[in-house]
Parts: structure tokens; C-alpha cells; sequence
């Protein structure tokens, strides 16, 4: 009992384009300094987008394990390069981008796959019609989560290593002495997705929501949806931090309780 | 006889300096005085274990590494040249009561002072204070007295002679100053071109 949605035209989006151009246009005449990035985005999303839509055309109708396991890695190393791209103060070489890796890994996926075998209940699994949305949803919110965490945690331990050294001088374990900066940190994480929720169908309508509702579902129907979304982002990214947290303060004190910066970051010598 | 010796290096290295061997008995307070860079803070460091480093410390017969960090950081104790605070009141920083608070010319409501608001006179007598609040066996102070007044610099020493004698505990000071070094300590070191003269017993 699917309602009516009615397919978008190329001439419907060049009408859209045309909002984008006045923009430009109304920037560089007023010498704004974005016409340049605003054109060179959205150039890049038409171009990405249309990719990924023809991609997952293919994909939808073949339903091939090994494709969609292609397409999975690409999307989990893409999201790892660019946790790591975001942090102020470069994590050293591999060991960073293991991490990120990691905890996506560990988050993101397993959670997909909770939610494709017991919640929604796929068949096969790997439907890529869910897995693939699915996945994509909750690798872009936990890779922000872990970006914004990790991004704080480095940077404030590093602002204070004076005072963590000096924490540990007085007969703090390195847990005591990080603690602080370990909760500002899983704060500063998952607020995001806190506010998210909490703004969700007062202040804004989720975008898979709306998308759902635009292409003919029942709005109760895209609800739930949309709940079960929120849940498994919010678990996924709230564990993601975790790990991450627990992962850099090993990486930061060795066994002797020392801040090891040096085992960390790129230039800290 | 080792027994006695409450503190022990055994071929304690840091770089720049040649491996330093040292044995303090109970009670006993050492001077340790050298230029700027020499390797002073990096032998306390050390000593603290708070820098990675080849050799072995003893204290009271336990080894370094035969305990957690912390816990030797718990009966080793470093003072650093300067102090660092991290919440907002004085009174947060201290885990246990203070007993010495007057010791240092601080009336008790010091507890409930702002630490942005302490000159660095204040909060460097304030850190001796935290550092002792815990107890420990051995005190590795570094240049405690550099911010103070002599009146002030006067009741840091007395305070330190104090608890060396009430809890037999042992000290290793840094300082510049020859004469103070005299008074508070027992046998006076000097760090010149990477050896430490003075080390005599042998």
C-alpha cells in the first residue's frame, strides 16, 4: 500500500541548480570569497552522488556478497582517513589509522549487522537495499563522534601535559590523572548525537525520516525507522568513543605510568 | 651495610651523566647543586621514575619496578620547580587533612582559596604542603625555595627538618644556594661536566 512518489526530472534539478548559481553568482558580485568552493562543491556532489546512485543500482540488482564487501571496506577506509584527517595533532603513521579502523569497525559494523539479523531481519543479511544505508548512516555519525573525541583528548592532554606529569608526580594512577580530560573528551563526542536526539521532531525532521516520508511511506512507518536509527547511532557512536578513549590514554601511558607522548603524536619528539 | 640505606641508586643512567651510585640512610637529607641543564631535574625524574631510564632505584629495600608506578610515586615523591594546580579551589588538590598549614604562615582558610588568585610565592609553599599531605618516605625537592622570601625559605627548611626527623624520611634537595644547601642537608653533591663530585664514600 504504497503511496504515490513522484520520480524527479533532469530539468526539476537544473531548476534546483539555478538557486545554487544565483548564489554564486550573488557572492562573487559581492566578493564574499565562497563562489569559488560553493561551485567546486557542489560540482562534486552531483558528480559523487550520481557515481554512488548508478554503484548501488548495480549493486541493488545483483545482491553479490563479494561487491558489497567491496564497497563496505571502501566506505570504512574512507571513514578511517578521514578521523585521522580531522585531528589537529597527526596520531603517528599506522597505529592512528588502526584505531580509527578499529573502533569503526567494532561500532559501526557489528552494530549494522545486530541490527540486519535481529531487528530488521534480512534476508540474506546482506540485503544491501538495508546494509548499505544503514552502514553508511552510522559510519558518518560515529566517525564524527570519534573525530571530535579523539580530536580533544590529544589536543587538551597535550595543552596539560604539565599538569598530568604533575598528577602522576604526587601518586596518581595515569587513569586519575586523565580522568578530567577523559570525560571532557566523551563529552565533547557524543554531543552531537545527544542534541540530535533531542531535537528530533521538535526542532528538526530527520533527514532519513523526511527522505522516507518524500518517497511515499507511511509517516508512523518512517518513524520507527527513524528511532531505530537514533539508537543504533547513538550506541554505536557512544561505544566508539569509548574504545577510541581507552585505546589512545593505553597508548599515551606506558606501564610505568609516564606520559609518552612520543609514542603518540607525529612531531612530539 | 645496605640494610640500613633507605635509599639506594645503583647504576642510575641519565644521559649526559655518568651512572650514579648513591646510598642515604634514614633521616638523612642530600644537597644537590650544579649549572642549569647539568642533568639535576632529569636525576629526580628518574629517581621518580617518571622518565624511562637504565639502572635501579631501592627505597626502604623495595625496588622500583617491583611495585606500580604510582605506588612508588605514593612513598617517592617529586617536587618539581614548579607547581601546576588544576581545579579551582586549594582545598581540592589535597586528598587527605593538612597538618602543617600553619607551619608555612597560612591561616586554615587558605583551604578555600582560589588558586588563580595565589602569587607563585603562595603556591609553590602550597605545593610543599600538598607533597607532604601524602606521606611520603623520600621527598626529591627541586629548588623549593627558588619563589620565596628568605622568612618564607626559612620555614620551608625548618618544615622539611621537621618531618625528616618525626618520620625518619629522607630528602634530596636542589638548590643554588650554597649556604642553605649547608643548613638543611647532612653531605652536599655537585653535578660539573657530567660527573658528581663529592660522591666520596665508596
Amino acid at each position: 500500500m504504497k503511496a504515490e512518489f513522484i520520480a524527479l526530472t533532469a530539468p526539476d534539478l537544473m531548476l534546483a541548480s539555478l538557486l545554487v548559481l544565483a548564489l554564486i553568482g550573488l557572492g562573487a558580485r559581492l566578493r564574499l570569497g565562497v563562489s569559488q568552493t560553493l561551485a567546486v562543491a557542489a560540482v562534486r556532489t552531483t558528480v559523487q552522488l550520481l557515481l554512488v546512485g548508478l554503484i548501488l543500482e548495480a549493486v541493488f540488482t545483483q545482491a553479490r556478497l563479494s561487491w558489497i564487501m567491496l564497497i563496505i571496506l571502501v566506505m570504512m577506509t574512507v571513514a578511517s582517513w578521514e578521523i585521522l584527517a580531522r585531528q589537529k595533532r597527526k596520531l603517528k603513521g599506522w597505529w592512528g589509522f588502526g584505531v580509527s579502523a578499529f573502533s569503526l569497525f567494532i561500532s559501526s559494523f557489528l552494530i549494522t549487522l545486530l541490527a540486519l539479523f535481529i531487528v530488521i531481519g534480512a534476508d540474506p543479511w546482506y540485503t544491501p537495499q538495508y546494509l548499505i544505508p544503514l552502514l553508511g548512516m552510522l559510519l558518518g555519525n560515529t566517525m564524527n563522534g570519534i573525530a571530535l573525541g579523539m580530536d580533544r583528548l590529544v589536543q587538551t592532554a597535550w595543552q596539560q601535559r604539565g599538569v598530568i606529569e604533575q598528577r602522576l608526580m604526587l601518586g596518581q594512577k595515569d587513569s586519575d590523572a586523565i580522568r578530567e580530560i577523559a570525560r571532557d573528551s566523551m563529552r565533547a563526542g557524543m554531543i552531537p548525537i545527544i542534541n540530535a536526539m533531542a531535537a528530533a521532531g521538535v526542532v528538526s525532521l530527520p533527514g532519513m525520516m523526511t527522505g522516507q516520508i518524500l518517497a511515499g511511506s507511511p509517516p508512523v512507518e518512517a518513524v520507527k525507522y527513524q528511532i531505530l536509527i537514533m539508537f543504533l547511532v547513538t550506541s554505536g557512536t557512544g561505544f566508539a568513543v569509548i574504545t577510541v578513549l581507552q585505546l589512545i590514554t593505553r597508548r599515551m601511558f606506558d606501564t610505568r605510568e609516564r606520559l609518552r607522548f612520543d609514542r603518540l603524536l607525529k612531531e612530539a619528539g | 651495610m645496605t640494610t640500613t640505606a633507605m635509599l639506594r641508586l645503583e647504576d642510575l643512567k641519565i644521559p649526559s651523566l655518568e651512572p650514579v651510585n648513591l646510598m642515604v640512610a634514614s633521616g638523612e637529607c642530600i644537597g644537590l647543586s650544579g649549572e642549569s641543564g647539568c642533568g639535576k631535574t632529569r636525576l629526580l625524574r628518574a629517581i621518580a621514575d617518571m622518565d624511562e631510564h637504565d639502572g635501579q632505584v631501592y627505597a626502604e629495600d623495595i625496588a622500583q619496578d617491583q611495585v606500580r608506578a604510582h605506588e612508588w610515586r605514593r612513598r617517592v615523591a617529586l617536587l618539581p620547580a614548579e607547581s601546576l594546580w588544576w581545579f579551582d579551589t586549594v582545598e581540592q588538590h589535597f586528598s587527605a587533612h593538612q597538618p602543617h598549614i600553619g607551619a608555612l604562615g597560612f591561616e586554615p582558610d587558605v583551604m578555600q582559596w582560589q588558586v588563580s588568585r595565589c602569587s607563585s610565592g603562595e603556591k609553590q609553599r602550597l605545593s610543599i604542603l600538598r607533597l607532604l599531605s601524602g606521606c611520603p618516605r623520600v621527598l626529591l625537592l627541586d629548588e623549593p625555595t627558588a619563589n620565596l622570601d628568605a622568612g618564607n625559605a626559612g620555614r620551608v627548611e625548618e618544615l622539611i627538618r621537621n618531618y625528616l626527623a618525626e618520620h625518619n624520611a629522607i630528602a634530596i634537595w636542589v638548590g643554588h644556594d650554597a649556604e642553605q644547601l649547608t643548613r638543611v642537608s647532612q653531605r652536599q653533591f655537585r653535578i660539573r661536566d657530567g660527573r658528581i663530585d663529592g660522591m666520596d664514600e665508596a
